[in-house]
Order: structure tokens, then C-alpha cells, then sequence
């Protein structure tokens, strides 16, 4: 919790330095991968302290259909738990009663026969030990089928969002549409407590899997199929999660974060997010490395370039992290990471440009003001 | 050229050089068609395969003892899990179980071998070819560009992430050819089992006498027969969307991604039962003989074999409950996945209904076999609960699930072949493994797998995805995948001191004799190690335990048949 105090740090990047005219030192990361993440973490402040179920742990659901595969999941565990205690406990007995059989057979003064007595099977218990299975198995079938139909659904919740999720080779790509616009951002997704979201899964490439699991279960997302899942937060916080289908050498750092605002700071954030792109004037540099170098063909900033291939950038400094949830923004990170990304995470799409150092600072500091 | 004529003119040959007596023994096993020699290859190339995935397995748990390790890089770990689990499957689980019944095949059901002993050698050639194809992406599969590009697409090889567009290079190429080539040895293999055990058998061995490996081998092969072609198929579909631009599995020409998944899975499932069913015959032998007493129920073991074997093609969509099937498709196969427990579950009670009542001796293959039914059982229950299909929304292609196949093919598979090597290595060598050693090498493997594996439940329940090459911090994964790392070094001395216990033995092991255990089936009646035509007089079988009826003629087991 000690990392609380960094919080201010993710939400409000400190100003940014002047740039420097002389080539800086080579950069080196100020902090290890293991302390960005845990600043990212904690930086959900109305998270109850982390329990013992972790913070994507599947026993701590905060929403509707993970709450109901919990309870689902603790008449399986019980029923499981059940059947391991009998059936390891007649091991358990068969072998310390086999262990003594043999001592007591083996003993010189021993009375019994060479071999023990051969039984061959029993109708009676034979039937037992099927019928009684298949009575448990009927008994699951049917308590998963009654939890199928709640949550296995294919038509929208009432009073639902529809939001779309587009799996990208190793981000996340969200859509709200809308009648006054879609909204598209990339790896951190807005939504509203207590609405049902009916999330779209689509991808632009091969197969990823959305798994935020406070949330919901898992979905795939597939190119060429589309699929749906749901989930309704039920509190205001941040949900982690992952790409959980292997997509490719950085599917690890594939990273969801769901923000759930209350209604009223999620249509705010929503109108922000339809605005152009804020042009600075003081940060003009900046804004003509990006449209005069190659950032243009992968990145749409509203206004001024409508690249696909990467992640809209229109309010990239409204965002917590980059890299898709692994690396927190800030101006360090952002120009270490335009300057070389494969630096950051080995194997991304994203190319180094070789920027020399002033374009790289100039083109640092004018994402940095696209809030 | 003149034959057999003047050769009594000539001076006596001198005898074969060092080097002459070398080669003469390499091409003694390498012209082989003798099904005992295939079989110790088959087992022989396969644990040298298991050292190989074992330390692909010990890269990727050092890379994920701690958060944010930089053991490996990411296109390597991928390359791990890749060829870990591709040779784990294809190259260790396959050629060691099919090895064991080209052992025990013929000498069980009373043959002097095979029933095609050169398609027999065929086989087996085209599985060493097919795994040295596969490991030679590590040289070639980047042309001569370099070294290091081994296939790293995941063992299950999910399209389109194998197209050409997100595959460059070589080396899913080299995935699909060798385990195309290997598959085929697997067919060939499979109809020989099939043609040995129906057609071979001595006198009075009828089909309900025959040893349960035979009818677990006999299920086995017929599920190769059918699951095996299904992935030829798709591997060569793929082949032709790779190399012929086919759109099979290209969303983007009408292709479907999804198509693949089920080709695989309907191969890959039954796969599962091609790999433990036999473990699950060693398991049949193995624990009579040591519990004194004749396995219990043996119908309906029999019916129970045939019944899994059925099923298991009937489940496959239990890998694909995240595909968005939609609600009848998931009910269904969750359905069929909760009844295959029901036939699994009467083989577990009738191995426990054989040792219920028995005198037990717990040497090294009773361990390992006792073993194998408790982690199977746990492999079982967690299974049971992935097949909860929302609950596997949750836990697939977590670590939970990592946890659970662990179970089923280490804590089964694996513990019923370290079984079974113990039980018949006197038969096949003649000499005893050292029983102290192979105490340790039980308790060390058992401890380092319950170490390793245990957590991977719940680090899958804490929500951690499998196939990731690092993890982020304060999710409650460090403990858990430190511990499962920790598990490694005490797995990995288990088995080093199996290979010294291999090595002493075979020179100064305790000499077995033709029936160390006290068997009852018909390859303790021959010499060890048998002779190349197994028995002098094909013996007569007079009941389930030929042996038996011998050693007790006052209560033959024809009796109570």
C-alpha cells in the first residue's frame, strides 16, 4: 500500500523539461518492471485492500456473471472435494490394510494360505460404483446448464452499452458507438458502474481472448467470427486482466485495464474522448515530426492523421499507461519507448524510427499534451 | 562374381576390429525388425526426447520463478512452451507407450512377433525421422540465416496465428512435416497392434482373456487410426495454405480459423486417451501382481476401456468453450466430457476394489502405480470441474489448466511409464533396477511434481494465462510460480538418478530370472530377456492368467470364468 503515494505521479505526469538541445545520455529505465508494475496496480484507489483472492483472482468477482460462476464453482469444488476425500481415504485404508495383511501373512507362524483370497468382482458393487457416478454427473450437467442460461446468452441484457473490442497483435482496440460518434481508444476501458456492458469481440488479426476475471469469464476474439460477452461492474475501480489466448511473442504483455466510473465521470470522460485532439501551438515541432515521419501510417490522431494499424492517439496523455497496460506514461517512459519500443517489449510491431534526439523530444512532448 | 566357392582357399578372416564390432552392433539395431529390440528404441529415443522437453520445461520455470525475469527472451520462451509440449505429446507420451506395446503386445497374447514386423521397423524409423525433422528447425528453419527458429506457435498450432503472414520463416513448416511424419509411423504402428491382437494370439486366448494392456492397446490403436488421419488432414491443409496459398485457414478469404481448432481437438482429445489408456494397462498389470490378487471386475474394466474410447471422441469441443460456440453446443459437450468420467471413474474403483483385501508389496513399480491413482484422481476432479463449461471460462488457458494436464499426463502418464520400466526392465534385460534407487527416484519425482504443479492451480485461479513469457507484480503469482520452479531441480534429480540406477543395473543389476515378480501373464513364462522368437512352443492359455492356472493347478482361474 506504501505505493499509494506514487498514485499522484501515473494520473498527473510531472510538467514536462525543456528540451534539451545537445544529445542526452543513452536512457536508462528509472525504475525496474517490477516497481511500474506495482505503481500500476495500486494506482486504483477505491480497490479494497487486496485479499487473498488477488486482484484478478476468480474467487473476488465484482460483477453479475462472474459472481454467479463463483457460486457455481463452489458446489463443483465442494462436490470434487467430496469425491477426493472418499476416494483417496479408501486408499489410503486399502493400502495400510494391504501393508499389515502382508506382515501378518508373511509371519513364520503364519497359518494363511500362500496367495490371499482372489475375488473376481461384484455384480452388486460394480453397478454402485456406476450408477452413483452417473447420478453426480447428471446432478452437474444439469446445475451447468441452469448457469448456462443465465450468462451463455445471445441477445443483449436490458438497458445494455454495446462497446467493441478489437484484439490487435499485442493491443487493445475499444470502440463506443454512438449517435454523436464513435469514441475509439486503446487499452483502457471506460465503463459505467452498474450498466450491463455487451462487449463485441472482434479481431484485426489472429486469435486473442478477454479475460478480465473479476469481470466475466473468457471470450475469444477471431477474425472472421464475431462473439459477445457481458459484464456489469459492480463498483467504482480498476479491473486487470489479460489476453488469455496465446497470440504471438508479446502476448504476455497484452494487458486490459477496465475503469468502472461512476455514470455521471463516465459520460464526461465519453464527451472528452469525442473531442478533436488539443493543437498546441507551443509543441508545433513536435506535431510535424509526427505527420512528416511514418507515426502517420499506423496512428490516427483526430485532425491530423487517420492511420489504422496502431492505437488511436487523439488523447493518448488521458491514458495511465502505454505498451498496452505494461508501462506507465510518462514522459521518460513515452520517449523511451518512441525511440526504440522493441526496447521496452521485444518483438512489437511498432518500428524504431530512429528519430534523432530533438525530433524525439519534440514528438515526446507534443503527445504528452494530447490530453 | 562366384558364390560360395574358393572361400575354404582363402586365410581365415581376421576377427571384426574394434570399430568393425561397433558398426556391426549399430546395423544389428538399425536392420532390426525383431519387435523387442523397436520396442527398446522406441522407449530408448523417447526418454532421451523426455531429458529434451524436461529442460525445455526447466528454461521456462527459471524464467518464471520470479516476475519480470529475463531468463529468456520472449521469442525463446515461446519456442519452449512450443517444442515442450510438441515433444512431450508427439516424441516422449506416443514412442515410449507405443514402444511398450510393441514389447508386451506379443509376448502377452502368446506370438513370435508383430504381425508385419518390417512395416513394424517402418514405423518406428519414420517417428525418429519426424522428431529429428522437428528439431532441426533449430538449424534450419530460417534457410541459412541463422539458428534459433524453432516453431513457436503453440503445440496446438491455432490458425491463423501458422499463416504465412504471422509465421514467416520455416519453422511452422517444420512443425507440420515432422509430426506429419511421425504421425505416420503412429498409423502404422496402429494397424499392427490391431492385426496382432485380433489375428495372433495363442490358442485359448480367447478376447475376454487377454491381458488389459492388450484391450487398452487394441482401443488405443483404434483411436489412432481415427484421430491421427484427422491431423495429417489439417496439418496438411495448413502445408497447402502455407506453402500453395490455400485459404483453409485464412479469415480473410473466407477461410475459418475456427475450422482448425476443431480438426485439431477432434484429433487432440482422443490424443489424451491415447496417452493415458495405456498407462492405465500398466496400471492393470502392475497392481494384481503386487496386491496378490486378480483385478477386480475385469468385464467390466474391459467395457469401461471400449466405453472411454467411444466417448472420447465425442468431447472434443471442451477445448473450444471460449470459441463462442453458443449455449447448445456448450451444454452438449460439457455433458459428453462429465459421462467420460463415469467409465474413468469405475476403473479407478476397480483398481482400488483390487487392492481392497490384497497382501501389498510396495516395491518401485507398486509406488508408481499407487501414485498414478491418486494424481489421477486429482487430474480427474479438476477436469471434471474444467468441464463445467462457465467455470471453464474462467479457468481455460489459465495456469489452472496447465495444473490439471500436468496431472493427467505427469502425475498419470509419466508415473505409469516409470512403472512400468521398473516392472518389465528385468524382462527385457534380465536384471533387476536397484530398488533403493528407485524409492528415491519415486519420492523425489512425486514431491518435485506435487511441488510444481499443485500451485499452478492456483495461480490459475488467481488469474494468471498460460503461455506467458513474464508476469506482472502483486498479483498474487510470485509465491505460487517460485514454488512450482522450486519443484523443478527435485523432479530433474529423480530422474538423473533413474538414468544412474539404468546404467549400474544394466551391469551389475540383481539377476532377474524369467518371473521376478511372481507374475501371472504369459511374458513371465518365456526367458529373460526372451529370445528373438519369444517362446520355444507357442504356449496354450488357459484363462485371464495363464501363469496362474499354472502355479495353482488345485484352483485354476478357468474355474470362476
Amino acid at each position: 500500500m506504501e505505493a499509494f503515494a506514487s498514485t499522484a505521479q501515473v494520473t498527473a505526469p510531472p510538467p514536462a523539461p525543456p528540451i534539451p538541445s545537445a544529445a542526452p545520455p543513452p536512457y536508462t529505465m528509472k525504475e525496474s518492471v517490477a516497481e511500474m508494475d506495482a505503481r500500476l496496480v495500486i494506482c486504483d484507489p477505491d480497490a479494497p485492500p487486496v485479499s487473498g483472492a488477488g486482484v484478478t483472482g476468480i474467487f473476488a468477482p465484482e460483477s453479475p456473471p462472474s459472481r454467479q460462476i463463483r457460486d457455481l464453482s463452489y458446489l463443483v469444488f465442494g462436490i470434487c472435494i467430496v469425491i477426493f476425500v472418499v476416494v483417496q481415504g479408501f486408499l489410503v485404508v486399502a493400502i495400510f490394510r494391504g501393508i499389515r495383511a502382508r506382515r501378518v501373512a508373511s509371519r513364520p507362524d503364519s497359518e494363511a494360505s500362500a496367495e490371499p483370497v482372489q475375488i473376481y468382482g461384484s455384480i452388486p458393487i460394480e453397478i454402485a460404483w456406476t450408477v452413483i457416478p452417473s447420478i453426480i454427473v447428471f446432478v452437474l450437467t444439469m446445475v451447468t446448464i441452469r448457469t448456462l442460461r443465465d450468462i451463455d446468452i445471445t441477445t443483449p441484457p436490458e438497458n445494455s452499452m454495446e462497446v467493441v473490442a478489437i484484439g490487435h497483435q499485442w493491443w487493445w482496440e475499444f470502440r463506443y458507438p454512438g449517435p454523436d460518434g464513435e469514441v475509439i481508444t486503446a487499452n483502457e476501458m471506460h465503463v459505467p458502474v452498474g450498466r450491463p456492458i455487451w462487449l463485441r469481440l472482434e479481431s484485426a488479426d489472429v486469435i486473442h481472448s478477454f479475460w478480465v476475471p473479476r469481470l466475466a469469464g473468457k471470450m475469444d476474439l477471431i477474425p472472421g467470427h464475431t462473439n459477445y460477452t457481458w459484464f456489469s461492474a459492480d463498483r467504482k475501480g480498476i479491473f486487470l486482466g489479460q489476453c488469455a489466448e496465446y497470440c504471438g511473442t508479446q502476448h504476455a504483455h497484452m494487458l486490459i485495464r477496465v475503469y468502472a466510473d461512476e455514470p455521471a465521470e463516465f459520460e464526461t470522460w465519453l464527451d472528452h474522448q469525442r473531442k478533436p485532439a488539443v493543437v498546441d501551438a507551443s509543441v508545433d515541432a513536435g506535431r510535424r515530426v509526427f505527420a512528416e515521419y511514418a507515426c502517420l501510417n499506423c496512428h490516427t490522431i483526430d485532425g491530423l492523421s487517420d492511420g489504422m494499424f496502431g492505437p488511436n492517439l487523439t488523447h493518448l496523455a488521458s491514458r495511465d499507461t502505454i505498451g498496452s497496460g505494461f508501462i506507465p506514461l510518462d514522459r521518460d517512459n513515452l520517449r523511451a519507448w518512441i525511440d526504440d519500443p522493441n526496447q521496452l517489449k521485444p518483438g512489437c510491431n511498432m518500428p524504431s524510427l530512429k528519430l534523432d534526439p530533438p525530433e524525439l523530444d519534440a514528438v515526446t512532448d507534443y503527445l504528452m499534451t494530447l490530453h | 562374381m562366384t558364390i560360395g566357392s574358393g572361400h575354404s582357399s582363402l586365410a581365415p578372416l581376421p576377427g571384426p576390429s574394434p570399430r568393425g564390432r561397433f558398426w556391426e552392433l549399430v546395423m544389428q539395431w538399425a536392420i532390426s525388425v525383431d519387435h523387442k529390440k523397436l520396442a527398446m528404441m522406441y522407449i530408448g529415443a523417447g526418454l532421451i526426447f523426455f531429458l529434451v522437453g524436461g529442460i525445455e520445461a526447466a528454461f521456462m520455470r527459471l524464467q518464471l520463478a520470479q516476475a519480470g525475469n529475463n531468463v529468456v527472451d520472449p521469442a525463446t520462451f515461446n519456442q519452449l512452451f512450443t517444442m515442450h509440449g510438441t515433444t512431450m505429446v508427439f516424441l516422449v507420451g506416443m514412442p515410449i507407450l507405443l514402444g511398450f506395446g510393441n514389447y508386451l503386445i506379443p509376448l502377452m497374447v502368446g506370438a513370435r512377433d508383430m504381425a508385419f514386423p518390417r512395416l513394424n521397423a517402418f514405423g518406428f524409423w519414420l517417428f525418429i525421422f519426424g522428431g529429428l525433422l522437428l528439431y532441426f528447425s533449430y538449424v534450419g528453419a530460417d534457410g541459412l540465416y541463422g539458428a534459433g527458429t524453432a516453431p513457436d506457435v503453440g503445440w496446438f498450432a491455432y490458425a491463423p496465428l501458422t499463416s504465412r503472414t504471422f509465421s514467416r520463416g520455416n519453422s511452422t513448416d517444420y512443425w507440420i512435416l515432422g509430426i506429419l511424419v511421425s504421425g505416420f509411423g503412429s498409423m502404422t504402428t496402429a494397424i499392427n497392434f490391431i492385426a496382432t491382437i485380433l489375428c495372433m494370439r495363442c490358442p485359448g486366448m480367447k478376447l475376454m482373456r487377454m491381458p488389459m494392456i492388450a484391450w487398452m492397446m487394441l482401443v488405443v490403436a483404434f483411436l489412432v487410426l481415427v484421430a491421427i488421419p484427422i491431423l495429417t488432414a489439417a496439418q496438411s491443409m495448413l502445408l497447402l495454405d502455407r506453402t500453395l496459398g490455400a485459404h483453409f485457414f485464412d479469415p480473410e478469404t473466407q477461410g475459418s480459423a475456427i475450422l482448425w481448432q476443431h480438426l485439431f481437438w477432434f484429433f487432440g482429445h482422443p490424443e489424451v486417451y491415447i496417452l493415458i489408456l495405456p498407462a492405465f494397462g500398466f496400471v492393470s498389470e502392475i497392481m494384481p501382481t503386487f496386491s496378490r490378487k486378480v483385478i477386480f471386475g475385469y468385464p467390466l474394466m474391459v467395457a469401461a476401456t471400449v466405453g472411454i474410447g467411444f466417448i472420447s471422441l465425442g468431447v472434443w469441443a471442451h477445448h473450444m468453450f471460449v470459441v463462442g460456440l453458443g449455449p447448445v453446443l456448450d451444454s452438449f459437450f460439457g455433458a459428453t466430457t462429465f459421462l467420460i468420467s463415469v467409465p474413468t471413474g469405475i476403473k479407478i474403483f476397480n483398481w482400488l476394489g483390487t487392492m481392497w483385501g490384497g497382501r501389498l508389496q510396495f516395491t518401485t513399480p507398486m509406488l508408481f502405480v499407487t501414485g498414478f491413482v491418486a494424481m489421477f484422481v486429482i487430474g480427474g476432479l479438476t477436469g471434471i470441474m474444467l468441464a463445467t463449461v462457465p467455470l471453464d471460462w474462467q479457468l481455460s488457458d489459465s495456469y489452472f489448466v496447465v495444473g490439471h494436464f500436468h496431472y493427467v499426463l505427469f502425475g498419470g502418464t509419466v508415473f505409469g511409464i516409470f512403472g512400468a520400466l521398473f516392472y518389465w526392465f528385468p524382462k527385457a534385460t534380465g536384471r533387476l533396477l536397484d530398488e533403493r534407487l528407485g524409492k528415491w527416484t519415486f519420492w523425489l519425482l512425486f514431491i518435485g511434481f506435487t511441488l510444481t504443479f499443485m500451485p499452478m492451480h492456483v495461480s490459475g485461479a488467481l488469474g494468471m494465462p498460460r503461455r506467458i513469457y513474464t508476469y506482472e507484480v502483486d498479483r498474487g503469482w510470485e509465491i505460487w510460480n517460485l514454488i512450482s520452479s522450486i519443484g523443478v531441480p527435485v523432479q530433474m534429480a529423480g530422474v538423473a538418478i533413474f538414468l544412474w540406477n539404468v546404467v549400474r543395473s544394466l551391469r551389475k543389476g540383481e539377476v532377474a530370472g524369467d518371473d521376478p515378480w511372481d507374475a501371472w501373464t504369459l511374458e513371465w513364462s518365456t526367458s529373460s530377456p526372451p529370445p528373438e522368437w519369444n517362446f520355444d512352443r507357442i504356449p496354450t492359455c488357459t484363462s485371464a492368467r495363464p501363469l496362474w492356472d499354472r502355479k495353482h493347478p488345485e484352483d485354476p482361474d478357468a474355474h470362476y470364468e
